[in-house]
């Protein structure tokens, strides 16, 4: 596992040192064995308040970026009076229907520092968050099935090792040592000619990430607001001054941070902000549960699959997005049907494995498949979007970054990249190589 | 899936065809700059609602048409020939 420091900050997370939750609020082992012998309820996670007129930041979509966000907000830069408005409840979008695939073996620099700083994040988040996520760094192997994509794995190494992040290409024998159910074979339709293996990438709770935070934030005194649309935003003389809700609130503030990833376009609509945004469903499915035997996540390109088991032991299947852009969450045969065919050209023993459910979310493409975090055309209206198939792991830095970029009203170094006007410029951040497959 | 109405072969299943994308109207070359071409190939109108779109099919007749979709519950309200 790759231990060196990037240089963006210091690796525990907040940067002033996180202030510890109020007494009785702390879960610990001697907790547990008091509520568990007095039967005491446990006190609620995070609470819910009536809504104030007017707040310093509103933030728009109670995923794991508008929670994040919120919660760097008021841990490392003392902001509290901030409220996160959630049209359903927290989770309900991409950030609880992923595959929870966390890695930084990306493709280029800016975006391999970016990713390697989240997981470094996410390494501390249960200590920093007194909650247990349960990140597993169980390793990530993306196979080749053809020269173009060694290549590509031998470019995406070099730029890791770079960086600092562990990465390196293996051949089939050392592939099939790691993954026995592989078939490694030479006379399959795609024979895997080698893989591009990533020790520190793995699987976390992805519930767990998105509570953790909202019960983060909310001990730092933000509010959560659940069952709340925010159905429009005021903008005077260019600059944001208030949001409305479906519930008639009118709420003031100076602030306006779009978090919404699939719904994103829709609220930079409101604020007059157009966007180089296409939202495009993404399915997954998972077995049955079966006895653990598969400790690594594997990924196909050329199939255009990948599978990891979760703790339970369902396997769980993930791909690329549907063929056309859509806000409908309907689940396809198709979809079912290759991902299937694809999973058992990679494991041929799993034909009998029975499918327990499909699902799908929406996924905000952009055309450089890199996102698009920091200020707009419009004075105070932020945007933290363009998170695509893979912006769960990107949950710790972002609401680390845009709370920084909110506090000192500019972009931190390391989303300079990513801001709206690159697209007007030309001046595009190639990632597709490395998250073409979502995850 | 769903299926298209593809006005040469009739309704199709959609996984025949190649989704283009929303249509509208290109700068024109001689005078547009830079940044209008860029605006024009990357931002998208991106609705929940109606749109007007470009299919290719692929799997048929290899011709485009345009059609109407809602986005939110893919209903497809009409089609046309070339876009
Ligand atoms: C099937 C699938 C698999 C994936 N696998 C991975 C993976 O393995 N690894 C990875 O890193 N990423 C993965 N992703 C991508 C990842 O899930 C998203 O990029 C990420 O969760 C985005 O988080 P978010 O907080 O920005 O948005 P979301 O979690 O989508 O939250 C946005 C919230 O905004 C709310 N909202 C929308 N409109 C409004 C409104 N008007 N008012 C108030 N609230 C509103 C929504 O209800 C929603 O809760 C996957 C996505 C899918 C769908």
């Amino acid at each position: 596992m790759s231990s060196s420091n990037n240089g963006t900050g210091n690796r525990n997370g907040s940067r002033n040192g996180h202030r510890p939750l109020r007494r009785g609020r702390r879960y610990s082992a001697w907790s547990l064995l008091q509520h568990g012998l007095s039967g005491a309820d446990w006190p609620v996670t995070f609470r819910s308040h009536p809504k104030r007129d007017s707040y310093d930041v509103v933030i728009v979509g109670g995923g794991v970026h508008g929670l994040a966000t919120a919660y760097y907000l008021a841990a490392n830069h003392g902001i509290r009076n901030v409220a996160v408005l959630e049209k359903s409840y927290i989770g309900s979008g991409g950030s609880g229907r992923n595959t929870a695939i966390l890695r930084s073996n990306y493709l280029t620099p800016e975006g391999v520092r970016f990713y390697d700083r989240s997981v470094k994040l996410y390494e501390h988040l249960a200590a920093e968050l007194n909650f247990n996520v349960m990140f597993s760094q169980r390793g990530h192997l993306t196979l080749a099935h053809n020269d173009a994509s060694l290549r590509t794995m031998r470019w995406r190494t070099e730029v890791n090792k770079l960086q600092g992040v562990d990465s390196e290409v293996i051949g089939p024998d050392e592939v099939k040592k790691l993954v026995p159910y592989l078939d490694t074979s030479s006379t399959t339709r795609y024979p895997v000619l080698g893989a591009l293996y990533h020790p520190p990438g793995g699987i976390i709770r992805h519930d767990a990430v998105v509570w953790g935070y909202a019960r983060g934030a909310d001990a730092h005194g933000v509010h959560i607001h659940q069952k709340t649309e925010v159905v429009g935003i005021d903008v005077e003389g260019g600059r944001v001054t208030g949001v409305r809700t479906d519930d008639g609130h009118r709420i003031a503030t100076p602030v306006v941070v779009n978090c919404t990833a699939g719904w994103s376009t829709l609220i930079s609509d409101m604020a007059g902000v157009s966007m180089p945004v296409q939202t495009f469903p993404l399915q997954a499915a998972v077995t049955e549960p079966v006895k653990p035997f598969l400790d690594t996540v594997i990924v196909s390109g050329t199939l255009h699959v990948y599978v990891s088991q979760t703790d339970r032991g369902e396997l769980v299947f993930g791909a690329s997005v549907d063929p056309f852009a859509s806000y409908s969450t309907r689940g396809s045969l198709e979809f079912a049907e290759g991902v299937a065919g694809h999973v058992l050209e990679l494991m041929p023993a799993l034909s009998k494995m029975r499918l327990l459910r499909q699902w799908a979310g929406l996924c905000d493409m952009t055309p450089d498949y890199s996102p698009i975090m920091g200020p707009t055309p419009v004075g105070g209206f932020y945007v933290d979007v363009g998170w695509g198939t893979y912006g769960f792991k990107a949950g710790p830095v972002s609401g680390e970054a845009m709370a920084d970029c909110i506090a000192n009203e500019r972009p931190p170094e390391i989303i300079s990249a990513f801001g709206l006007d690159r697209f007007e410029a030309g001046r595009l951040v190639g990632e597709k190589g490395a998250a073409a497959v979502g995850h | 899936m769903m299926l298209l109405p593809c006005p040469w072969c009739g309704p199709r299943n959609a996984s025949e065809f190649r989704y283009v994308g929303e249509t509208g109207p290109r700068p024109d070359p001689t005078t547009a700059t830079p940044e209008q071409w860029r605006r024009h190939l990357y931002f998208h109108a991106n609705p929940r609602g109606w749109v007007r779109e470009s299919w290719y099919h692929r799997a048929g007749c290899r011709r485009y048409f345009a059609a109407e979709r809602h986005t939110a519950t893919n209903e497809v309200r009409s089609s046309g020939g070339h876009s």
